[in-house]
Parts: C-alpha cells; structure tokens; sequence
C-alpha cells in the first residue's frame, strides 16, 4: 500500500497572551491507502488540533516549527500543506483531497440551506460538474448511505432529518467529492449505539469502495477496535505509543494506555472495579518536563522519567512505545 | 406483575405512570405527544437504579417525573423513605418544598451546570441558602466543608471559580452541590457522559462510595451500558416511552429477554477487533415519538415480529428470573428456542 499522507516532527504551539502553548510535541506518523488509522486520546490531548493541521485549518494563532512537515501524496506529486499560503492553493487540499466529518452533524450543515444545495455547490467548486450532474451525484451518494428517498432528503433542511441520517448525509457530502483522505473527528460520538453500529459499518465499506484513507479520531477504545487498523495515542500532544490495532489493544505498552483500557468498563467483568487514572490531564501551560505523563504514572522507573524525554522504543517491528521502561531490544 | 402492596424497602413506586406533552397548536388540535408511557417502576430504597434507553425513549422524562420538574399527565407515584410518605402526582404547597430537599439532580455537563460567577463555596452553598436549611454562615460554612470534603474535593480550592477545574473536578462540584441539602433520592441524567474515559471511572466510584457511605438511592440514567452495567444494581430499559425490560444487572446482561436489550448489548463495540457481532445489528432508528407505531412499540425494528405484535400491545410480565420482567409476546418461545 502506498502512503496517502506523512506526518514528521509535526509541533505546532499556539500563541497566546499567557504566552506560547504547545498543543502538539513532535508528532509522526503515516496513512496509507485503504487504511484506517485511529487515534486516540482524551480532551486536550491534541488529537483534533493535529487533524486539523492536515488541512491547515487551525486558526491564525497556530505556530508551526520548521521542522513540522506534513507531505500530502497526490497522483500529481507530493504537495507540502504547511507551506501552502494562499486560499486557492489549499482548494486543492480541503474538500479536494482531504474531507472532513466532525461530532456534531447539526453544526456542520447550514441550517437555512438545504442539504442538496450545500452538497451540489462543494462538488461545483472542487469539479467540473454541471448543476443538474452534482444534483444527480449528489442523490447518489445520499442513496449510498443508506438514506432512504434520497431525492426527497436532497430538498429537506439539517433539522428535518434525525441525528443518524445527519451524519450519514454528512458523510455523503465529504465523500461525494471523492477525496482521498477522510479525517472523522468524533463522528460517532453523539450518536446511539445502534445507530454508532450502523455508521461505523458503512464506514468500513465505503474504505473499502473508495480505496482511501481515513483519520478516525475518538476517545473511545471500542470503536477504534472495531474500525480501525492502526492505532495511534496522544496524551497532551505527545504521540506515546502507535503500532497494528490488534498488538495495541491486546498488549498496550505504555502505562497510559494500559490505564486507558483498565479504566474502561467491560461487560465480560462486571465485578473487577473500575481503575481510574489518578488525577488530571495537567493544564499545557504546565507541561511537566521528562515524560508527559510523569504526573499521573504509577509505574515511573526512575529520574529520568521527570527529567528526560523517553525516546521512541520499537516493542515489535511494527509497534512503537514512547516509554522509559523499555529499552531498544524489548523489554528491560 | 409485582404486587402493589405496601413494601418499606421501595423508595419509589410508579404505577402506570405517563407523561405527555401537549403539541397541538389550538383548541381543536389536542395532539400529545407521550414521553413517558404507562410505567409501572419499584425503585429500591438505597440502591444504585439504572435507567438505559437511546435519545427520545423518555429516560430523562422519567427521571424528571419522579423530581416533579415535569407534571405526570396519568397514573402516579409514591415516594416513601420511612420518614415522609409522598404522592408524587398531586404535590405542592408545602410539602413539594420539603420534597426538594429529599430529591436531587446531577446534570449531565458540568461545564453548563456551574455557574462562571461563583465560587465554589458558593456554588455549593446556594441550595442551603435557598432552602433555608441553616441558620448562621458559619453552619452553612460547615456543612459546605463537610460535602466537599465527602466528595473528594480539596478544602483549599472552595475559594476558586470554577474555570480554574478540569472536568472530572467541575463534576465532582456538581455532585458536592446535589448532596448538600442532605437528599435521599439523586437522579443521575448521564452524569459521567461528558467525562473522559479516566476521568469517567473516578466518578463512578465516588458516586458509589457516596451511596453506601450516605444510604443514598441513586437513578443512574445513561445511554452507555457499560457504565451501567458496573455501577447498578438494577437496571431498566426504556423504548418510546414504554419499559420494556427490567431486571438485576447480573441477571439483564446474562440472559436478556427482550429482542431490544439484546440488540443494544450487541451494539457495544467490543474491545476485541476480531469480534464480530454484526448478526445482531439494528436496522433503521427510533421511531418518532409523535407517530407511534401500533401494537408492541418495537415491532418496526424488532427481527422476530409477528402479526400480533403490530396490533396487541405486550405488558410487562414475569420473566424467569427472579426480578425479572419483560414486557414482550415473544420472549418465553425466543428463549426457548435460544434465539436470542
């Protein structure tokens, strides 16, 4: 498979009157065709703000590094996206190459727009489709979705549909553009869980239809487990372990994921107690130094923890823990 | 059916208990709209009540219904904890005052519930104030220390605002404030959602070691079934406004008998990605609860339906556990045929 898009030594602060933050540390990682990378965090941890430095999307405020690259591979040739200026360049990355679905469908769609008209004047920026074309392609991607009376839905406003057929139709709209990556932030998350089952299925098969790449941001382990080939968790702006879905969540490494799944009800151990992770995520004005999760570890092996940025440690060929414990041959 | 005689272990007791909105717009049009209907609920006095059910079920109007914060429309309930004896559908004056005392809510987002302009001292002490439960600042004071302290949270930081906290300690305010006044019943509406997954577990077990430590009976209403399954004792299962299972937590999650119980269970994503459990999926959404189907409420969505779930509507019946009830036509013979 080839890559879609490389992320290297993204960092990226935003400038503030209480001064510099960072909101992400020093960030690799790689999507490739066809695959779904999930990444994992909890609020705060950079997860959304590293999604949407793949469109350059943060706001004005946003200082990137001049190490931070992210290499967008189209047919074309590589693009870089941060070095993109004008608004007509980045056409060719936001809603061209790159489509975005966010949380909440609701306050994605423009409410005194109708769904069809906001679907046919994306697909008459980013193509060369007559008005009556985007109308038809529209309603064929609304019938893909499973959205039933897909001409009917294409005249109805946001709020006429429920939440399920919201986010279908928003899926719908980023991919009737046909882009080549899709980064969903949340996209489940304010759904039920049976209509969550029935969005996460038609995910899975539209990678598969459409042969691109997708971004799946959440917190919630289960369905990165359920859609998800690769793996990648942030804790506040630090990517401290990445590798295949399967060695993550059976094998986590680092202590912060070992907490996130203990903390994790499961209905197959109803009477093992809930583990929390003690204390807080700490504010990013008070980054601690050493690790980032030196504050909240139950397992710290020594000073370096507190002083020491713990290198990037391969644990199996393809499984990567940013941990002191572990030193470069497997476990010490 | 249980019986209706007189139980003192039941802090709560609803019996063909609706709620219904009106949504028609003139003196002819008398449309309702029924968000909770006909439901017949024993709450157990010092136990942890789950309520589960997706958006528009009528979980939440329940939970208000029992707070009196919405009229009951039909049916009634009672609320009995050994001091007081209420009747929940006709309370006013005096004695839903005293009822405020007795019932609480924690809400759902702790960062909306809080008011910005108020310390934490006071964001807790206001109920007190209101209710006019102490008779000195220095008593409020007092009680306000003693809550905190219950709830984890640190003496020093009552002088902060709350934007000063992260999540998980804005919510523990949030429960400080609940419990101040002393309640013995506390609706918990999805009090853990907005919370990460960390951050969720701490909560969870506070509010655990709060009921036992102050013999509180809490409801716990959520969409997440895990959550529930961890924390309740109980739990009951809400669709378009009807229960349409109810049984111990143990017992519901080992052999549930509703076609809809299990369909939720089955749409947790699983941990494991090689489980695959799509042959139990839903298809299609939640009825609109102004269009009702006919019959058992489910049948649009429900894979064994019969013709006489779309005209006779199941009650709530027995099921072969003890505490166990369910209200479907089918459920002896699915059992029995180990289709579910």
């Amino acid at each position: 498979m080839s890559d879609l898009i490389t992320v290297q030594n993204l960092t990226l602060k935003f400038r503030t009157d209480e001064g510099l933050i960072t909101a992400v540390d020093d960030v690799s990682f790689r999507v490739r065709k066809g695959e779904v990378m999930g990444l994992v965090g909890e609020s705060g941890s950079g997860k959304s703000v590293t999604a949407k430095a793949l469109m350059h999307l943060n706001a004005k405020n946003a200082v990137y590094t001049p190490e931070s690259k992210i290499i967008l591979h189209t047919d074309a040739g590589e693009i870089d996206v941060l070095a993109l200026r004008k608004a007509a360049e980045m056409k060719v990355v936001r809603g061209g190459a790159i489509s975005m679905i966010f949380q909440e469908p609701m306050a994605s769609f423009a409410p005194a727009i109708s769904i069809g008209k906001q679907m046919i004047e994306q697909l008459m920026l980013h193509s060369d489709m007559s008005k009556a074309q985007a109308r038809k392609h529209s309603i064929e991607m609304l019938d893909r979705v499973g959205i039933s009376d897909p001409d009917k839905r294409v005249d109805q406003f946001a709020f006429e549909l429920s939440g399920g057929m919201r986010q279908r139709a928003m899926i719908a709209m980023a991919l009737s553009t046909k882009p080549k990556l899709l980064i969903a932030d949340e996209p489940t998350t304010a759904l039920d869980v049976t209509i969550q089952a029935q969005v996460i299925d038609l995910m899975k098969d539209l990678v598969k239809e459409f042969d691109m790449g997708i971004i799946f941001i959440t917190h919630d382990l289960g369905v990165v487990a359920q859609t998800a080939d690769y793996v990648s968790v942030m804790y506040l702006g630090r990517l401290i372990e990445k590798g295949p879905v399967r060695e993550v969540i059976r094998d986590p490494r680092h202590p912060y994921t070992q907490g996130l799944i203990d903390a994790l009800p499961k209905l197959d151990e109803l009477d093992k107690p809930l583990t929390p992770i003690p204390g807080d995520i700490p504010s990013p004005l008070e980054r601690p130094p050493g690790c980032v999760f030196n504050t909240r570890c139950s397992k710290i092996v020594g000073p370096q923890c507190t002083s020491l940025l713990p290198p990037d440690i391969k644990v199996s060929p393809t499984h990567r823990v940013a941990c002191h414990i572990y030193k470069e041959e497997g476990q010490a | 059916m249980k019986d209706t005689g007189k139980n003192d272990d039941i802090l709560i007791s609803a019996r063909g208990l609706s709620v219904g909105f009106q949504i028609g717009k003139g003196m002819f049009d008398k449309r309702v709209l029924k968000a909770v209907d006909k439901v017949d609920v024993d709450i157990e006095a010092g136990s942890f009540f789950g309520l589960v059910g997706e958006s528009g079920s009528g979980k939440t109007t329940l939970g208000r219904a029992f707070l009196k914060a919405v009229p009951i429309t039909e049916g009634g309930a009672t609320y009995n904890d050994g001091e007081v004896e209420l009747d929940l559908a006709t309370l006013d004056g005096a004695e839903l005052k005293d009822y405020r005392k007795r019932a609480q809510l924690i809400f759902q987002d702790p960062y909306a519930a809080l008011s910005p302009r108020m310390t934490v001292r006071d964001i807790i002490a206001e109920p007190l104030e209101v209710m006019g439960l102490t008779k000195s600042r220095a008593e409020t004071d007092e009680r306000v220390r003693e809550i905190a302290a219950k709830c984890r949270l640190n003496l020093e930081h009552l002088r902060r605002f709350p934007h000063a906290f992260s999540g998980g300690q804005r919510q523990r305010i949030s429960i400080a404030r609940a419990l101040v006044s002393g309640p013995k019943f506390v609706v918990a509406d999805e009090s853990v959602a907005a919370l990460d997954v960390s951050i969720q577990a701490d909560v969870l077990n506070l509010l655990k070691e709060l009921q036992r430590d102050l013999g509180i009976t809490f409801m716990f209403i959520s969409h997440d079934l895990s959550v529930v399954a961890h924390t309740c004792d109980h739990v009951a299962v809400m669709y378009l406004g009807r229960l349409v299972e109810s049984a111990p937590t143990m017992e519901l999650f080992k052999a549930p008998r509703h076609p809809y119980t299990k369909a939720l269970f089955s749409a947790i994503p699983s941990l494991d990605p090689d489980d695959d459990k799509s042959a139990q999926k839903l298809e299609g959404e939640i009825p609109s609860p102004t269009n009702q189907p006919s019959g058992c409420k489910f049948h649009t969505r429900c894979p064994f339906v019969v013709d006489r779930c779309k005209t006779e509507e199941p009650k709530l019946e027995r099921a072969d556990g003890s505490g166990h009830e369910v209200s479907c036509h089918r459920w002896k013979e699915l059992m029995e045929s180990h289709a579910l």
